[in-house]
């Protein structure tokens, strides 16, 4: 499969759900079992996401300068920081610890 | 008419507000290994950041050749669900019939569908979700392009943090839902299951993997609230 035909895959298939809500029922989708799974899969994959980008490389676990990163993109959240700022800053602090300590 | 320009000021503000982030999006993306029309082309049509988010972020991880494809492909889908529930908050509201419904539709995301429902009549909810959406779709697209053009010009992700940037992306799309226990609990063992499964598997299967344990806990409503109160 090329990265294009992947693209195209991928973009229908985010499509298929927002399409999906208007032709369906609204009493299939609001079911509560259906929107709580829906809820925790979004969580879920987040996180899993965060896992494997902020603590692994190459398929093998390696601690590094995002940990730093990541917490202080913690902090600016909790701090209700703007999305591109934290984005941002966590950046920033990996870049300066790979240039000062090679990390 | 104060009133309605009051959700025009809100459309525009969300709008300028989400669409900067898609610098970030841009760039990340590059540094996957997409090139800039591919990036754009994301940003155009699938135009949902978190699905946007994970599908270069899987990419990463697994590169562009074969094999992580369908894992990333797979990942993007499953966390564009949320649209469809937003979709359905939003068909009545839009009151559409038909072939008419396929533009909402690319437009039903986070913001235009939170806009649209905070506002009192149904006027001004319809309002709200197509300039909203419209705001954000234009901005987004920009954005995304001074990204990727950004991200190209810089070179090497690591040296500049963007794969911390990227972690850091998923953090801030993650910690608005982090309010109660069960969401906690599922995204500690999501982030846990994904990472230590990282070593065996297939690039892209332990996010998978972590995805079906939250509908396991969901199906079966582990950690819930209710249960909290009667322990």
């Amino acid at each position: 499969m090329t990265l294009w035909l992947a693209i195209f895959i991928a973009s229908a298939a985010v499509y298929s759900w927002k399409i999906l809500g208007y032709l369906v029922p609204s009493s299939v989708l609001n079911h509560p079992t259906i929107s709580r799974i829906a809820n925790l899969l979004t969580v879920a994959l987040l996180a899993a996401l965060l896992g494997v980008q902020g603590l692994t490389d190459n398929g093998q676990i390696v601690f590094d300068a995002r940990i730093p990163a990541i917490g202080v993109a913690a902090v600016l959240l909790y701090f209700r920081a703007p999305f591109v700022v934290m984005v941002g800053a966590a950046a920033l602090v990996a870049g300066l610890l790979r240039l000062w300590f090679g990390v | 008419m104060a009133k309605s320009s009051t959700v025009t000021s809100i459309s525009i503000g969300v709008g300028l507000a989400t669409g900067i982030y898609g610098i970030s999006f841009g760039a990340l993306s590059v540094a996957a290994g997409l090139d800039i029309f591919q990036t754009q082309v994301l940003s155009l049509l699938m135009f949902s950041g978190g699905s946007q988010f994970a599908f270069v972020g899987v990419i990463a991880a697994t590169g562009i050749g074969g094999a992580g494809l369908g894992a990333a492909i797979i990942s993007a889908w499953l966390l564009g669900i949320r649209n469809g529930f937003y979709a359905v908050r939003m068909a009545p509201i839009l009151n559409r019939v038909g072939l008419a419904k396929l533009v909402p539709a690319l437009l039903t995301i986070d913001e235009s569908t939170a806009v649209a429902t905070s506002q009192a009549n149904l006027k001004d909810q319809a309002k709200g979700f197509w300039l909203t959406g419209a705001a954000v779709f234009v901005f987004w697209n920009l954005m995304t392009f001074a990204g990727a053009i950004l991200g190209d010009a810089l070179g090497d992700p690591r040296a500049w943090g963007l794969d911390a940037a990227a972690a850091a992306a998923f953090l801030g799309l993650l910690w608005p839902r982090l309010v109660e226990r069960q969401a906690l609990a599922v995204g500690a063992a999501a982030l846990i299951i994904a990472t230590a499964t990282t070593s065996f598997l297939p690039a892209g299967v332990p996010v998978l993997l972590a995805g079906f344990a939250a509908v396991v806990v969901g199906a079966f409503n582990w950690f819930s609230p209710s249960q909290e109160n009667s322990k």
